[in-house]
């Protein structure tokens, strides 16, 4: 009986045990994550004196809302915001539309300029993005590009061979009886493509999206390479820019950070379950 | 029918072929049109440029262009500087595999039973949607050590004197400042990684998990003979990444600590050469090796994931 009792004690304990270790595991990587995200919140609304003085995870004892300001006005984050999103919007359009255009077409009709321009894009995705910058940049300069928005835009939209797969994945999922029966009652392939494929893609287009739209939006080297201007700031020049005039005022940069988790965090939030599938489809496709 | 009809029916339909055929040819040629100039200008243009110019001498301008033949390659290959960036890819390269394990680790745990596991995968991931440089900035500052004047001491500073112990120099201490360095890269990568693994694991069929349960399997006989095999392309495909991850590292470093005490990598390096030095030829040299470097790795990939198949 007792011997029972013993056995079933120890039946309990290892799972209990085992779950306690899971729990732990994660509440320390939830720490690991927080920790240096919640200095930043609260750095961000002390003021310079305070910041010097107090233990980095006290909290403020006022909120000091012109750090904000400082930030938003002066270190050019809005701006930075403004034009990030232009890019973004540019950029993506045109990504979808090249991209649907060129997978249609590599997928759809069997040509030798098709097959030729496949093998290129496929050679092309081993060639080090940043290191080639060295001699991209001779080219955007003679073409007077460096120092304009175009230089990044034609970039984001000529290079990406990883949403062309996307697509062409895609499509080869899509019915060629769709087509067939569209062309036998007249249509033209422009008729086709816009009129059936395009819709079809909107799945497609999505994943690409996702994709797009964070690394633009995390990308720091191109922007940083050839729209130097401070007008031309995006959002990660813009803070980049903030280690010379605030280098030593952490709550003005922090205030800076957290103006541009923001909008990360809140896209994350709205569309968590749409950004993880994209990226995992994207990244199995490369 | 007459033979006559035959034959002009025969000439309609090539007729109407022919047309089929130049409306096909016309619509390739106008969707490829734009990618096909992109693709040229913007990628092998410069590619044939960055090979070409590797055996120059020249700056930015070419102006006093001169033909040195292999004097670049062998400048990369000799000088210590240049070397020791591969050396630094060598952390990040042991970084990625600890982040792979620890993915793994923690995808495992959150495919189990477990409460909240939406909240913890969400936790894990976020960082990976934030601006490269204001993660950079976050442990510019986490790391920091105070000088008593303008800056006090960062987070994890204050931590250590908070137990008692003394600051340590994390960014200015050469070996420990690239260990710092690899840290805020598996901080910000590694929920990807784990998005990928439970992508994976979950599309392993229950009704395996089932029969293992039926065959009274215990976990780690699960993990060892479902999950692992289950998953194991996605591994192959993680590693290879990550090699070509740990050789072109630049955003963490060369903002944390612009590349300084011994933690420049192989790109930042590339990138002064060109455009802070001016020395394109030598740049480009650089930009080629790398280039070559990852076409072996392609081809391992290659080699192995055929294998896997």
């Amino acid at each position: 009986m007792a011997e029972q009792v013993i056995k079933k004690q120890q039946k309990n304990f290892l799972p209990t045990f085992l779950a306690f270790l899971k729990y732990s595991v994660l509440v320390i990587s939830c720490l690991v994550v927080f920790i240096p995200l919640v200095v930043v919140f609260l750095g961000s609304f002390k003021s310079n004196t305070e910041f010097l003085s107090s233990n980095v995870f006290a909290l403020p004892t006022e909120f000091e809302w012109s750090n904000y300001k400082t930030a938003f006005i002066d270190g050019k984050v809005l701006l930075g915001l403004k034009n990030t999103a232009i890019l973004i919007v540019v950029s993506c359009t045109g990504t979808i539309l090249v991209g649907t255009m060129t997978a249609y077409v590599l997928q759809r009709f069997n040509t030798v300029m098709g097959k030729v321009l496949k093998a290129a894009f496929l050679l092309a995705t081993l060639f080090p993005a940043i290191s080639m910058q060295v001699t991209v940049y001779r080219i955007m300069n003679g073409f007077h590009l460096v120092g304009t928005m175009a230089a990044p835009i034609i970039l984001y939209i000529g290079t990406d061979i990883v949403s062309i797969y996307i697509f062409m994945q895609f499509l080869d999922n899509i019915s060629y009886s769709l087509d067939e029966s569209a062309i036998i009652d007249g249509a033209n392939y422009f008729t086709v493509f816009f009129k059936i494929i395009l819709p079809l893609l909107r799945p497609a287009i999505a994943t690409v999206l996702i994709i797009k739209v964070i690394g633009i939006y995390n990308d720091f080297y191109t922007p940083q390479l050839y729209m130097p201007s401070e007008e031309l700031s995006v959002v990660s020049t813009s803070l980049y820019r903030f280690m010379g005039p605030y280098g030593a005022k952490w709550e003005i940069i922090f205030a800076g950070i957290v103006i541009c988790i923001i909008p990360a965090l809140v896209i994350f939030l709205a569309l968590q379950k749409q950004i993880y599938a994209g990226l995992v489809n994207g990244s199995v496709k490369e | 029918m007459t033979k006559k009809n035959i034959t002009a029916e025969r000439l309609a339909s090539r007729n109407k072929l022919s047309k089929a055929y130049m409306e096909k040819m016309i619509t390739v040629c106008l969707f490829l049109l734009i990618p096909t100039l992109l693709l040229v200008i913007f990628t092998y243009i410069p590619a044939a440029e960055m090979v070409k110019f590797s055996f120059e001498e020249r700056d930015q301008f070419g102006q006093n262009v001169k033909f040195v033949g292999l004097e670049n390659y062998k400048t990369v290959f000799t000088t210590p500087e240049y070397f020791a960036a591969f050396k630094n890819s060598i952390y990040y390269l042991c970084g990625s595999f600890i982040q792979l394990g620890l993915a793994l680790f923690i995808a495992t745990i959150l495919c189990s039973k477990i409460r909240f596991a939406n909240f913890f995968k969400g936790v894990a991931f976020f960082p990976y949607m934030i601006n490269t440089v204001a993660v950079a900035l976050i442990f510019r500052r986490f790391f920091q050590k105070g000088d008593g004047i303008t800056n006090t001491d960062g987070t994890l500073n204050s931590i250590i004197t908070l137990f008692g112990g003394d600051p340590v120099k994390f960014l200015s201490t050469e070996g420990l400042v690239n260990i710092c360095l690899v840290f805020v890269s598996i901080w910000r990568y590694i929920g990807f990684d784990i998005v990928m693994f439970i992508g994976a694991i979950q599309s392993i069929s229950p009704d395996i998990y089932e029969a293992a349960d039926l065959d009274g399997a215990n976990r780690f006989q699960v993990f060892r003979y479902i999950i692992a095999p289950g998953i194991r392309p996605i591994i192959l495909l993680q590693m290879i990444l990550a090699v070509k991850g740990a050789i072109s590292v630049y955003e963490i470093p060369f903002i944390v600590t612009g590349g300084r005490f011994g933690s420049s990598t192989f790109v930042i390096q590339t990138t002064e050469t060109a455009f802070k030095f001016q020395k394109v030829g030598l740049a480009s040299a650089m930009a080629v090796v790398l280039f070559l470097i990852i076409v072996v790795v392609t081809v391992i990939q290659k080699l192995v994931l055929k294998e896997d198949k």
